[in-house]
Parts: structure tokens; sequence; C-alpha cells
């Protein structure tokens, strides 16, 4: 059989072919070796493909038929919000007044650039409830970083040196532990109980002098709201700590509830979660950090200031913990968000969080009789499956997740959060129909039939994929990274 | 109200509240305590339809000066580069940018495929062994890349020369103070890095030195020389690179850089008022399991077949938790598209032309700029940007460029107080002779 049915670009080169066109070199030819040092000047070509514009193109179809994203079917992969992505956001995104500026130009000519930051970080500081806004973290992860190196440079300038631990939660994303150690802190557990949520005792117990901060998502990564979020706010702030909220589940509360006034004092979001980013396979995506009062003279610099009609960057900034990205952060996909938002409204992004749970409250209680559902409260947006039942008729959470492949559908997350054996992690988002929710409530019962009559069919699949299961550990031992001719 | 990305309808939401054994959708929110409910809208700017929101959008871009319609002379570590058509049509499809991450390979060919390519073409320009999939951008792979030094060496001294990118200082200074580490900045000697100043700083604490290649004022460092400075103390060399340049210029592998890292914009990725931009980072075999960020691999699949997969993840974040010495899980992917479909329309042939018309040009431009009487202060070799003496404030003569039509040079007073009316320019393939010209007659004329 054919093993390599899919080329390489590069197994389409062939000497002599391009896929550019630039203008003749209209200035006087100057010989190299006279501007360049010997030494400097390369004499072995970068390999790079030679083929024409329309190989190019049906190469990168063809690739793209090899990929699901969000148009091309159902997507409930869970904490991740892979919501509809608006086509006018990829429009306006591309104006050239946007996409065709650049950040070292004079204030006054970019004008407009800055009035739509400022519109975005006022809009975003509203719905989360806080003081003030930064857009300058690129993702998720340099946000939570960013917030992290804030609360440190906070107690430092406090002169409280001894604040060295981040208190994060058993079934908070290892990104939450691994943000802290980046910034300096060690990180400690705090256990949840029997309901999912945050343990009171064990964090009473572990919250001390040397609290730097909690960080916590709300509704939490088993799609949980922290009823006693008042209280742990309390049992933090009394020993000296910040509340850090990850953004991650945003689009669960939006006008229902807001960080800010449930006692948090730094939140990031996603921009490409909540806010429609897209997330591009992976990114870009744009992490903006909001902030009390407190906090606002560490924000990154400059920061963005209204200054009478116009507006203007501020780099005076003496107690900043200093720049985490040159020039303004991910304006791209700030200029998205900001379309979304004013797409939606305030009724709009209501409306967003009340279907968005909706929706998994409705896939949770039809799924409930035919899996474990280890938690079985009301869910906000996203609640965690258990495939214990199946495991023991020897089908694996990840069977079922590849066997969901070949229904059309991009698996829910799996085997996250830890705390639940064989998780499977479900988020429908608000921008499915009932029609698209009842068609996969039909395939995963279909799945735990299976499970039960022909758990082969499940073990076995995908059946109707590119290719099958990949052979992951080859890959590992022995790491191909690139293309060798 | 209806929304067009809600498709719920009232009679859908009867019968899912039924189902679920629900009486009212406030009920799903009742374990939110009262005294933390938001009461009310929220104080922001109505719901526009889309036309409407399409003339306001219209309307704030246009408040803007834009490279499209300016003949921009401005780079600096962002440029105005060719772009081929074809880049917009395949970010476009929608298979790519409404995907997230690859974590179910067997869906996921496409985009784990077109990375696969991307690291492949970043090993070719840099001439390094591996390179990941991707970074923020070029400002924060440089501080990562000090960061991976660090933990490599368990060595706590980052030297820097102060001939790099400012704004790429500033964050390294940044995530140096997260991890306590300890950052000497060595200064430049006639537009390069000061090598005497250079040896004497590193000795055996040091972790690494990066420096910028072409730096920041546009000139070719002498990485030969550096190169063996960093290796006589066992440090890692870092060099922060313009991929573009690499076409004309000997890739830092070549002269035994440990890690490469630098910014993928130049290669189809809008300026886009700084961001998002697409970093990379490029290093050696020997420390192909220390990069930070996500690395797709070759394998098989049941049948042999070859497929891609993510790979060597024992390396990243959500695996190593507290033990992670970076916390980047999204990158840039898209971007990353971008750049590998202008790598391929350039091809290995268009690679070389594109950074010879750069270099042609920016030394035009300086020819010319020379012959006018401008005084012209570094003599070192450069590729696409230079510095020049202009007779008053950067910032007055670039208000008399864009009464001409044209966005000037990057005002390097703001960033080095002894460079105070210096202009750094930047001359792309797109500038024409005749836009040289005129820019050059406007700057004699004031």
């Amino acid at each position: 059989m054919n093993t390599q049915d899919q080329s390489l670009i590069f197994e389409l080169s062939k000497e002599g072919r391009v896929g550019y066109s630039l203008p003749a070199l209209d200035v006087p030819e100057a010989d190299l070796g006279s501007l360049l040092p010997d030494d400097y000047v390369r004499t072995e070509p970068a390999e790079l493909p030679q083929v024409s514009e329309l190989q190019i193109m049906r190469h990168y179809t063809a690739l793209s038929k090899r990929n699901h994203g969000v148009d091309s079917g159902f997507y409930p992969l869970g904490s991740c919000t892979m919501k509809y992505n608006p086509k006018i956001n990829e429009d306006v995104a591309r104006y050239a007044g946007f996409a065709q500026i650049h950040p070292l130009q004079e204030e006054e000519t970019v004008q407009g650039a800055m009035e739509m930051m400022y519109n975005l970080q006022t809009s975003l500081a509203e719905i989360t409830g806080m003081d003030e806004v930064t857009l300058q973290p690129a993702a998720g992860a340099h946000g939570e970083w960013t917030g992290l190196m804030m609360i440190r440079a906070y107690h430092e300038a406090n002169g409280d040196q001894k604040r060295t631990k981040v208190i994060v939660p058993d079934s908070a994303h290892g990104t939450n532990p691994a943000s802290a150690t980046v910034a300096g802190f060690d990180s400690i557990t705090v256990k949840s109980d029997d309901r999912g949520l945050v343990d009171l005792d064990d964090l009473r117990r572990v919250v001390g002098e040397d609290t730097a901060a909690l960080m916590l998502t709300n509704p939490n990564t088993l799609g949980l709201f922290e009823e006693h979020i008042l209280e742990m706010a309390a049992i933090v702030h009394e020993a000296g700590g910040k509340l850090y909220y990850d953004g991650a589940n945003m689009n669960a509360i939006m006008g229902y509830t807001r960080p800010g006034d449930m006692g948090f004092d730094v939140v990031h979001l996603n921009l490409h979660k909540t806010f429609t980013g897209p997330h591009g396979g992976g990114g870009p995506g744009s992490g903006p950090v909001g902030v009390k009062k407190d906090l606002i003279p560490f924000l990154p610099k400059p920061v963005l200031m209204k200054k009478g009609e116009g507006f203007t960057f501020e780099y005076d900034r003496p107690q900043s913990i200093g720049r985490v990205k040159p020039y303004y952060g991910n304006f791209g996909i700030n200029v998205r968000a900001y379309t979304y938002i004013r797409t939606m409204g305030p009724i709009g992004l209501k409306q967003v969080s009340e279907y968005a749970v909706l929706n998994a409250n409705y896939l949770m209680r039809r799924l409930e009789p035919h899996f474990d559902l280890p938690f079985t409260q009301h869910c906000k947006h996203e609640f965690v499956l258990s495939g214990k039942r199946q495991k023991k008729l020897g089908v694996r959470t990840l069977d079922m997740a590849k066997r969901l492949l070949d229904f059309g559908y991009h698996p829910p997350t799996i085997y996250f959060p830890l705390s639940v054996e064989e998780a499977i992690m479900i988020e429908p988002t608000e921008t499915e129909s009932k029609e698209t929710l009842d068609e996969f409530i039909d395939a995963m019962i279909q799945i735990a039939k299976e499970a039960e009559e022909s758990p082969e069919v499940v073990q076995e699949a995908p059946h109707s994929t590119v290719v099958k299961r990949l052979d992951e550990a080859m890959a590992a031992r022995k790491p191909v990274l690139r293309y060798v001719k | 109200m209806t929304f067009r990305y809600l498709p719920m309808t009232e009679q859908d939401k009867k019968e899912m509240m039924e189902a679920a054994g629900i009486s009212s959708t406030e009920e799903l929110f009742k374990d939110i305590p009262e005294n933390v409910r938001f009461k009310g809208d929220l104080q922001i700017e109505p719901a526009l339809p889309e036309p409407e929101l399409v003339k306001y959008m219209t309307a704030l871009s246009q408040k803007n000066i834009n490279t499209k319609d300016y003949t921009s002379f401005l780079g600096a570590g962002v440029y105005d580069h060719y772009t081929p058509s074809i880049v917009n049509h395949v970010t476009l499809r929608s298979e790519f940018y409404t995907a997230y991450t690859p974590y179910q390979p067997e869906i996921s060919q496409g985009e784990l495929q077109a990375i696969f390519e991307f690291q492949t073409m970043i090993c070719e320009l840099t001439g390094m062994d591996v390179a990941n999939s991707s970074m923020y951008d070029g400002g924060t792979a440089f501080a990562e890349a000090a960061l991976l030094s660090a933990g490599q060496t368990k060595r706590k001294k980052i030297i820097v020369s102060k001939s790099v990118h400012p704004e790429s200082l500033a964050v390294l200074q940044t995530y140096a103070n997260g991890q306590r580490l300890e950052v000497v900045e060595v200064g430049t000697k006639d537009g390069l890095t000061n090598l005497e100043e250079l040896k004497s700083a590193v000795d055996e604490e040091t972790a690494c030195v990066l420096v910028q290649y072409p730096n920041f004022f546009g000139n070719v460092e002498p990485l030969k020389e550096i190169e063996e400075i960093v290796h006589s103390q066992k440090a890692m060399f870092v060099v922060s690179s313009n991929p573009l340049s690499l076409g004309v210029l000997t890739p830092p592998g070549k002269f035994g850089a440990d890690i490469v890292v630098g910014d993928a914009q130049v290669f189809g990725i809008p300026q886009g008022f700084g961001g998002p931009h697409c970093g990379y980072f490029a290093v050696t075999k020997k420390l192909m399991r220390k990069v930070p960020g996500r690395l797709v691999g070759q394998t098989v699949d049941e049948n042999g077949k070859r497929g891609f997969v993510l790979t060597l993840q024992a390396r990243e974040q959500h695996i190593r938790r507290d033990k992670a010495t970076s916390n980047i899980c999204s990158n840039q992917a898209l971007n990353a598209l971008a750049a590998s479909v202008a790598m391929t329309a350039l091809g290995k042939q268009g690679i070389k032309e594109i950074a010879v018309q750069n270099i042609q040009k920016a030394h035009y431009a300086k020819n010319i700029l020379s012959e006018k009487g401008f005084s012209i202060p570094y003599k070192a070799p450069f590729f696409n940007e230079f510095v020049v003496k202009l007779n008053g404030p950067v910032k007055k003569i670039n208000k008399k460029l864009l009464e001409h039509g044209m966005i000037g040079g990057y005002d390097l007073g703001r960033d080095f107080p002894e460079l105070e009316n210096h202009m750094l320019i930047a001359v792309t393939e797109l500038r024409t002779k005749s836009e040289i010209d005129k820019m050059a007659n406007v700057l004699e004329g004031l």
C-alpha cells in the first residue's frame, strides 16, 4: 500500500520552479563581496521548496482537508471554549488601518488603533469587575505569569519578602503551577472535597504567612461554581495573600457574576476562548490581565491612557514589572475580540453565558444514564463524565474518544482533570444548536452501547480517518523533527 | 432580541429545560451566591447590527495611517515586506484557523504536517538541527532562550549586548527577574557589540551571551569572534536573527550558535501594530529535549503509514507542572502557517533574491544620503537598515516626511540618549528607487 499518500511540500520541489514574483532590482547592484565580509556571505542555500503557486495552493488545501475545525463540525473540547469564530472578525482584522500599521509609528498616526485598545480594555474591566486592564500578554499562560509577577512585585513593595508560595487546587490545569514556577514561586496544592469544590478546611491549613496568592478558576475545571468563594477570599485575604482568577472559564458567567465582585485581585482572560479569538490551530491567542486598584502601579509598561480627546502610552511607571512582550500585545486578536463584544453588547454576552450553561446541562442530563457522572449538581458551561463503567468492559476513554472521530466529531478533553478517573470533559458552547447536541448525544449513547455489545469496534477506532492511531512512543523514542532529503 | 451566533429558539429552550429537569435557566445559576451576583446590565456599549459595525470599525481603522497608502522606511524589528496573495487564502481556510492545538492527531494531520514543514524551513534558514512549532514572538523567544541557558548550565549570569532590540532587552529583564537571574549589559562600539567589554564580562558564572544578527542598528555582528569568547567559558551562544536576512547572510548555526531565535513576521505576517507575530526557536540536537513549546514529530500509524504527532511532551508545562522551565502552551500556529506559505512561495531561489534586494536597496539609500552630506556614523557591514544622523529632531522630521506621504525611520534617541537626532532607516525590497530618491530629497530639503 501507499504509505505516504500526502507528500511533504519538499517532496514536490523541483529545481528551478518558482512561486513568487518580485520586481527587478531598480538600483545599481553592488558586488555582495563588497558589502559583506567573505565569511558572512551565505554559500550553501537554504533548501526551501521550489514549487509553483498552484502547487502550493493544492498542497495546503489538501492539508486543510486533513484537519478538523469548528467550521467542519462539533468540537466539544472541554476548557477550550471552541465556539463559532465570526467571519466579520476576520474581515475587520485585515483592514489596512489595523493590519498595515507599524507599532513604532508616531502616536498621532495610530489614534484609531489606540482608541480600539482603550475601548476594549475598558469593556473587559467592566465585564470582569476590575479597575484596570493591560492587553500586553500574548496568551493565557503569558497572562498568568504576568499576573503573578505583579503579585510578587506588590508583596515586595510592601517589604513582604517571605511570600513565596502560590496555592493551586488539585483540579487545576498544569499551566497554573508552571506559571508560578516561572514567576519565581513554589506552588502547593489544596485538596477538593467530594463535591468537587475546594476543601475549605484544607485551604485554612495551607494558607499562611508565606502565601503569595491562591490561583483559582471559577467555575472550576469540573465545570462547578465554587459556592464558597467569598469565604475562600476572606481566608486568603486575611492571611495577606492575593486572589488570582484564571479566566479560562469566563464563558460561563458573563453578566451573572464578575471575578472582581467575588474578591479576586487579578484576572486573566483568554480572548481566543470566550471572545472568539479564533484558536488558529494552537494560537495566536491573547491574554489580557485585569487588576484591582492596589495592583495598578505594577502593570506592565507602557500603559495606555486617555489624554484629553486622544490616547497616549505612558512609560514613566517606576513600580511596573516592566515589559512582558514587545509592543502592545496581540493587537490583531484584540481587534477580533472587540468586534465580537460590539456584536453582542451587554445583553448578548449575558445570553452567551445563559446558553453555554443550558447546553452543558442539557448534554449532561441526557448522557447521565449512560456514563458515570462523579458530580451531580448543576454544572456551568462544561461537565466531566467518567468512563469508569466502560473501562470495566475493556473500553477506555481514549477508545471512546477515537470512536467519536468516526462520527465526525472532535472528541471532548480526556484524562483531565486528573482528579477524575477516565475523565471526559465536555464543553458544548452556546453557538451549537439543539439538533447538533441531539446528534452528538445519539453518537455517545451508541458508543456506550457498543462498549457493551461489540467493544472491539470502539477499541479499534478510528475506522474512517486518513491515518489510524499513531505510534507516539516511536515518535518520542526516535524523534524525527524535520524533513531530510 | 436575537443574535446570529445563538441558534436556540424559545421552543428549543423549553424542550431542553424539560429534558434536563429544570424550571428556568435562572435555576442553573443558583450556585452563585446572591451577594456576588451581578445585577443589571454590564455598562458596555450596546450591540451593533453587522452593517453598522462594519462602518464603525472601518472608520476607526481609517483614523490610522497605514503602510499601504504611505511609503514606509520604518523597521526596527517589524518590517513592510512582500506578502504573496496566496498566504491570506491559505490562512483563511477555516479548517486551519478554527481548529485548536492538534491534540487528536488523526483529524489534525493537516496542521501537524504544516508545522513539521515549518520546523524544517526554520532549520534550513538558521542552520540548526531542531526548531519548535513557534513562540509568541521574537522578544519572548529571546527571553526564553536565556531561561533555557540558565537551566542547562545551572548558571545565573545572563550577558546581553546593548545592540539588541531595546524591547527584547526589556522583556528579557522582566523574565530574568522572575527567575532571579542577573542580567549584564555589554556596550557597543561603532554600532557593534564591544568585544573587549564582552571578553571581560564573560566568566565561569555566565549562562549565556545573547546577541542579535543583524543587530538593532542593522549591522552584521562578528559572530565568529563572539563565538570564541562565549564558548571559551562554556556559556551558551544565543543569536537572535531576522530569518529573511539569512537568505544572504551565513546562518548562525554555521558560527556555532547553540540557540537561534527571532521573528518570522518578515514572512507574510502583517505588521499589525506589533502583533500577533511569530517567534521561532531553534537549537542544536543536544538541546532537543530542553526546547520550550510544542514540537511536531514524524511517526507511523498502525498500518505503517506516515503521520505526524505532537512529541517529546514530557518537556511541557501540562506534564511537568511546577517542574517546568517554561509555561508556554498556546503559540502562534496560524502565523507559523502563514510564514510557511510565504517561505514556500519564495522558495530556494526567492529567499536569496529578496534578501539580496534588501541589502542592495538599503546600500543604495545609504550611499545617496551620504552623497547628500548626511553623516553615517557606523562603518560596519549592514543588511537592510542603517543609522543616519539628521539635522534636527527625528520626530519633527518624521512629521515633514508624513506630509510627503512617507513614514520615516525610527527615532533612536528614544532608547539611546547618545543617538539623539539619529534615525534608523529600513529599506526593504518593496521600496523603489524613486521612493528612496524622494525620501532623500525631502531630508535634504529640511
